[in-house]
């Protein structure tokens, strides 16, 4: 379960959230969807534990997170980093399986690469992959390596950092298969940031609009190219008139 | 004021980490030798160059006033005391601080710190503790080796270039060399490498805008390093002999 209560968040002179709420019951999906620069990744670090609020505050699972000790949260949530964020310098066995090789659950090499390559199957990539280096992977490849990571130890919650970003169609689908995938066999609670209105609705069951640091809307991920909502008519038919300020 | 805050919370939480001992033993070992013992080859050239350049030009000084003689003690004091601190910390200023500053900054940039974090691993205790601690040891036997070779290099040029015999060149750097010339020079190293490696980390940490940040990063780091380790140069300079 996660919920967030009355987030405001300020950088510098610019508001980027204002009085922020969302609440996603244990078992459902997601998706944060708004304007670039709109504050959905400031979300995403305040459930993580990476950025104080300044007002409001964020529960997993019931339990309170804490800018100062992000560990009480931390080891129920995976995360899927937009750009990846697979460390250069290790193999990807040990990316996939890091917290149990360098965090605080310890893992021993050998059944660290094991569970490396149980994890790179359900992602749909072969046992070969696991020596290999971030560098020498495909956009495609690295995603699903990341993917891999954030599910690795059966985490309660994931989070999704625009997983599509940068991926041709058939990645995209692929992607989003896999997502819709795990969410069903892993009965997990998942976030997704994205600007993907197909992909909103292939992995999620619930939409929030974010737009200047306010939710515009809620409802249901179906509901959402039928709606008559300003916001949402301008931002899914990407009108540069209506309410939402593109400039 | 900004840099200032950020780099006291940068000590700080270096210092409290390493109070609460999570060791990275790997992580410290490839610190050692990046630092360390990849640095030798590049230190070891420029002692070398430097201790032969430092006796043609004390040789030709000396001449002035009929002080030949005096060029092994100058070459050996000249480079345990200075030359072999700080062209040594100079030298590996440039080629760690900007290698740290960089890997960590692209590690910024790419979320991959952010990764560290939500994978249960505190980015201080892994990343910047090992480098510091390899730094902060490294230097010090970085520097005695250079003086040693540097000594050496103006042997290699005392004797073949100059007309000294090996015995007078020896002799008269032993005898007039001092135990604390040495650990002058020891001790220095311990402050430099503890300055590169917190530039290099510090700058790495706060690194912004992509490429361009990284490179303004590293930048930083290498020209911070320099001035603070001519600033404290200075400073252990008059503590150890002013007196």
């Amino acid at each position: 379960m996660i919920e967030i209560r009355n987030i405001h968040k300020t950088f510098g002179k610019q508001k980027v959230l204002d009085g922020v709420n969302i609440f996603a019951h244990k078992g459902s999906s997601t998706a944060l969807i708004g304007t670039s620069g709109g504050g959905k990744s400031v979300i995403l670090k305040i459930l993580l534990g990476l950025i104080e609020p300044d007002e409001g505050e964020v529960f997993i699972d019931n339990v309170k997170v804490s800018h100062r000790e992000p560990g009480r949260t931390l080891s129920r949530i995976g995360m899927l980093f937009q750009g990846s964020a697979l460390f250069d310098s290790l193999p990807v066995w040990q990316n996939i399986c890091f917290k149990f090789l360098k965090g605080t659950e310890k893992l021993s090499s050998r059944d660290a690469k094991e569970l490396a390559i149980q994890n790179l199957e359900k992602v749909g990539l072969n046992y070969k992959v696991a020596n290999k280096f971030p560098a020498d992977l495909s956009g495609g490849m690295k995603k699903r390596v990341a993917l891999a990571r954030a599910i690795v130890g059966n985490p309660k919650i994931i989070l999704f950092d625009e997983p599509t970003t940068g991926l041709d169609p058939i990645m995209t689908n692929t992607i989003n298969s896999l997502i819709r995938e795990i969410v069903e066999t892993m009965d997990v609670t998942t976030l997704t940031i994205t600007h993907d209105i197909s992909s909103v609705q292939q992995i999620s069951d619930n939409v929030a609009l974010l737009d200047s640091g306010r939710i515009r809307w809620k409802g249901k991920s179906k509901e959402l190219k039928g709606s008559k909502d300003p916001y949402v008519f301008q931002f899914i038919n990407g009108k540069h008139n209506g309410p939402i300020n593109v400039n | 004021m900004k840099v200032l805050r950020n780099l006291g919370q940068c000590v700080n939480g270096f210092f409290n980490k390493i109070g609460k001992v999570t060791i990275y033993s790997r992580e410290i070992l490839k610190a050692f030798y990046q630092i360390g013992w990849m640095s030798l080859p590049v230190l070891g050239l420029t002692a070398l160059f430097t201790g032969g350049a430092l006796a043609l030009q004390i040789y030709a000084g000396g001449s002035r006033f009929n002080a030949e003689q005096v060029v092994p003690a100058i070459v050996a004091i000249g480079m345990a005391r200075e030359l072999g601190p700080v062209l040594g910390g100079l030298i590996v200023a440039a080629r760690v601080a900007s290698s740290i500053a960089a890997e960590i900054g692209t590690m910024k940039v790419t979320e991959q710190l952010d990764a560290l974090t939500t994978l249960s691993t505190n980015p201080i205790k892994y990343l910047v503790v090992p480098r510091v601690l390899a730094a902060t040891l490294s230097l010090p036997a970085l520097i005695a080796i250079g003086d040693s070779i540097g000594i050496l290099g103006g042997y290699l040029v005392g004797i073949n270039r100059l007309d000294f015999s090996s015995s007078t060149y020896l002799a008269s750097t032993a005898s007039m060399l001092q135990i604390s010339d040495i650990f002058s020079g020891i001790i220095k190293g311990v402050f430099f490498g503890f300055i590169i490696a917190l530039s290099g980390c510090f700058n790495g940490f706060y690194a912004s805008n992509g490429a361009e940040g990284v490179g303004k990063a590293t930048k930083s780091a290498v020209v911070a390093a320099c001035v603070f380790i001519l600033a404290t140069n200075y400073i252990l300079t008059e503590a150890f002999f002013n007196s």
